[in-house]
């Protein structure tokens, strides 16, 4: 163990922080203000995602951090190895063994449970943001319930591509109430967001938490003859063959080679150990 | 229809030392349903003044100017022109309108003001300007560029439009021709006919001669003080 | 009949200085009423006091609301009096950017409204911008334009097409022909004088052009100080002005 306090934030500060959680989740969607603290990154490296997992760790947590679904690129790295220093938690890749789990842009394929906490990191968690750059106007907007404006965004889409062309950080609904950012996750991810574990939001430079709880409706917003769909690469995995996982494209080559991968790691290899095989994956014990 | 009793009319200039120049006092006047009354009086002696606070233009300084029911001396703005609109129509010497807007519309617009159907007055005011011998190339032009002949004409196609029960008329013949005068008259007779009550100023002796069936003499209403 | 919307002894200081003091009147359906006065009269004071952008020190704002009759507008919630100005109540400000999103198409600044109190079909909004579009003579083949892409006189008409698409019952106007070319504030007279009949709206225009309430007022109201001074027929109003402001404003007017 080393000289820091347990998860780098010291108690009264993780108080704080917890107090900011606990109301958010009495009151899902509603962007509850906090005092962000610094910490030893730089903004729009996950800060507020750190400190919402900092006052939520306890020292029995295995604790898991993925970056656009994947556990080993940097971001992911730096912030599990952060809290492997400063917290002293297990950490692991699995997802299913995970009990707090920080995530940037993605939503784990694996259905998440009661016992988990998915922990997102936001970079502007106003939804209004883009057409109302007010902060007063938006939050009186939130509070009357005024959300025709969040639609005038979707209607643009439309009017300017021929279809809701938003892919990510596509606008839901609460509970019938806050319309909230679900941070910059895919819209594919937008229909897993009513799930059994509880979801929590940190925004580390606009100072601001915002909460699920498990189970709450969320309903991504859409017009009558535009319904919103969940759409995702129309191809499978190259490596496990996985059809309802979400894709990245990588590029293999200069000749034009290119393949999908799940960009969900750790589903796209417990799939290949169970023995599934894309069309340019190899048997895993083959690849070993 | 019309009743006048005891009317008075005073200017006051607040910006000239707050003179009072008193104009009319003790105006007297009584016209019927098919009656058309001629204000006559020298240039000067009220005649307008007289027709503009009838109008409700002018604001009467004592009296009763009772149109229909309406003692337009008193009556709050909105009846004014409620009344305008239904009861009381006005041919001026000068033609007002917004610019831009087309002749056949100007023409059409008291009558789509009463809620009339927008084919209904357009036929009525289509009607109106061939009477008047408004070349038909010209309806679909604003009034604003036209003649002073033609732009007078315009004026009374308006004012009869809607088969305002009382009108008032200023100088409706003048500067006419002799065919667009014999159509103007032929309106106020047909007017007259369907029971309007009308009083108008009339330079012209003939025409008065022919539709009118009394005289006023503004110049009895002049105060004694001021003559 | 009943009026649509009652002021009473309504006033507003700013400290010592009178923005308006015990204004009263009664506005009945379909009527255009004009508030005519110079710069520091109070006019715009009264404006927003009425319509809810400013709060008044005395009186009373009373509109005949749809659900519950009349109703004095001050004491409303918040909420209550932000769905009121989204739908019964429209405000069309002097400069257009101040009453549009210059950032969204003309499609969607007209359909807000509509999204605001519910709409959630995208061909209709269309359809219904489209055809508000085509009232304020706006073509079709803007409607994906930006308004920082259209002249003053097109921004002034997309502003009135964006308040009036749900059918307001009362129109505010603040000088809604002020800044424009001659030849842009004739149409656009033209559009209001035919909207209002069309839609029987009720208004009330603050302006210091007498022409411009001259077209389009029944009634008018001259403010000076502060104070009403003179009210009544906007023609009685300009042609025998009681009042010595009143007379040395219209006769301040330059004779075209």
């Amino acid at each position: 163990m080393s000289d820091y306090n347990f998860a780098y934030l010291d108690e009264q500060t993780k108080r704080m922080i917890r107090r900011a959680i606990l109301k958010g989740l009495a009151i899902p969607g509603y962007q509850v203000p906090f005092a962000s603290r610094e910490m030893p990154m730089p903004y729009g490296w996950g800060t507020g995602g750190v400190q919402v997992s900092a006052a939520t760790l306890t020292p029995d947590d295995q604790f898991k951090v993925i970056d656009q679904g994947a556990d080993d690129t940097t971001n992911a790295v730096s912030i599990r190895k952060f809290f492997e220093r400063t917290a002293g938690v297990a950490t692991t890749e699995e997802t299913t063994k995970a009990t707090v789990i920080q995530t940037r842009h993605r939503i784990p394929e694996e259905d998440l449970t009661e016992d988990q906490i998915l922990v997102y990191q936001v970079p502007i968690p106003e939804p209004l943001r883009f057409l109302e750059p007010s902060e007063i106007e938006t939050r009186k907007m939130h509070s009357l319930e005024e959300y025709g404006l969040m639609h005038v965004k979707l209607y643009e889409d439309i009017a300017r591509h021929g279809a809701i062309a938003t892919a990510y950080a596509y606008p839901v609904k609460v509970e019938g109430r806050y319309v909230m950012d679900p941070s910059p996750i895919p819209k594919f991810d937008n229909p897993k967001m009513e799930m059994a574990a509880i979801q929590l939001f940190g925004a580390g430079r606009e100072q601001r938490i915002y909460a699920l709880p498990p189970y709450t409706k969320v309903v991504s917003l859409d017009f009558e003859d535009f319904p919103f769909e969940a759409s995702k690469a129309d191809a499978c995995c190259d490596l496990c063959g996985a059809e309802d996982s979400y894709l990245d494209e990588v590029i293999t080559d200069d000749q034009g080679g290119r393949m999908f991968v799940c960009s969900d790691t750790d589903y796209c290899r417990s799939r290949r150990e169970a023995g599934h095989v894309g069309a340019l994956g190899m048997a895993q014990e083959d690849a070993a | 229809m019309i009743e006048i009793s005891n009317v008075s009319k005073t200017f006051t200039l607040h910006n000239q030392g707050s003179a009072v120049i008193q104009v009319m006092d003790g105006a007297q006047l009584s016209v019927a349903a098919g009656e058309c009354v001629a204000l006559t009086g020298s240039s000067g002696a009220g005649k307008s003044t007289l027709m503009r606070m009838i109008y409700g233009n002018y604001l009467a300084a004592s009296g009763r100017i009772l149109v229909g029911d309406v003692d337009v001396a008193t009556a709050e703005p909105r009846e004014i022109i409620q009344l305008r609109r239904e009861v009381l129509g006005y041919v001026s010497q000068f033609l007002r309108v917004v610019p831009r807007v087309a002749t056949l519309d100007v023409v059409a617009e008291p009558l789509l003001s009463l809620g009339v159907p927008a084919e209904d007055a357009e036929a009525r005011a289509r009607d109106l300007l061939a009477q008047l011998r408004i070349p038909e190339r010209l309806w679909s032009l604003s009034p604003t560029t036209f003649s002073g002949g033609e732009q007078q004409r315009v004026n009374i196609a308006r004012g009869f439009a809607h088969t305002y029960p009382a009108m008032l008329l200023d100088e409706p013949t003048a500067s006419l021709d002799a065919q667009n005068r014999e159509t103007v008259l032929s309106l106020i007779e047909e007017a007259k006919s369907r029971g309007a009550a009308i009083i108008g100023i009339f330079h012209d002796e003939a025409a008065r001669d022919r539709v009118c069936d009394r005289e006023i003499n503004v110049s009895d209403f002049t105060p004694k003080a001021a003559a | 009949m009943t009026p649509l919307f009652q002021v009473k002894g309504l006033s507003k200081n700013y400290g010592t200085h009178i923005g308006c003091r015990d204004v009263n009147f009664d506005l009945y359906p379909g009527e255009v009423m004009g508030i005519v006065g110079e710069s520091g009269s109070g006019k715009s004071t009264l404006l927003n006091c009425m319509a809810g952008h400013l709060t008044p020190d005395a009186g009373q704002v009373m509109f005949d609301t749809r659900a519950e009759g009349m109703k004095d507008t001050l004491e409303m919630s918040e909420p209550e009096r932000r769905m009121l100005s989204r739908t019964d109540w429209a405000f069309v400000h002097q400069h257009a950017r101040d009453g549009l999103r210059m950032n969204v198409s003309a499609g969607g600044n007209v359909g807000e409204r509509l999204m605001a109190v519910g709409a959630r079909h995208y061909g209709e909004i269309r359809d219904t911008a489209i055809d508000w579009l085509d009232r304020v003579e706006i073509k079709e083949s803007r409607i994906d334009d930006r308004p920082s892409a259209f002249s003053g006189g097109m921004q002034q008409r997309l502003q009135i097409a964006r308040n009036l698409v749900t059918g307001p019952r009362l129109v505010f106007m603040d000088e809604p022909t002020g800044g424009l070319d001659v030849s842009v504030q004739a149409r656009l007279l033209d559009l209001l004088r035919s909207l209002v009949r069309e839609m029987g709206l009720s208004a009330i225009i603050v302006t210091h052009d007498l022409a411009v309430v001259r077209l389009l007022a029944d009634r008018l109201m001259v403010m000076k100080d502060g104070h009403v001074v003179e009210s009544g027929l906007t023609d009685q109003v300009l042609d025998d002005p009681q009042h010595g402001y009143t007379q040395l404003l219209v006769s301040s007017v330059l004779q075209v």
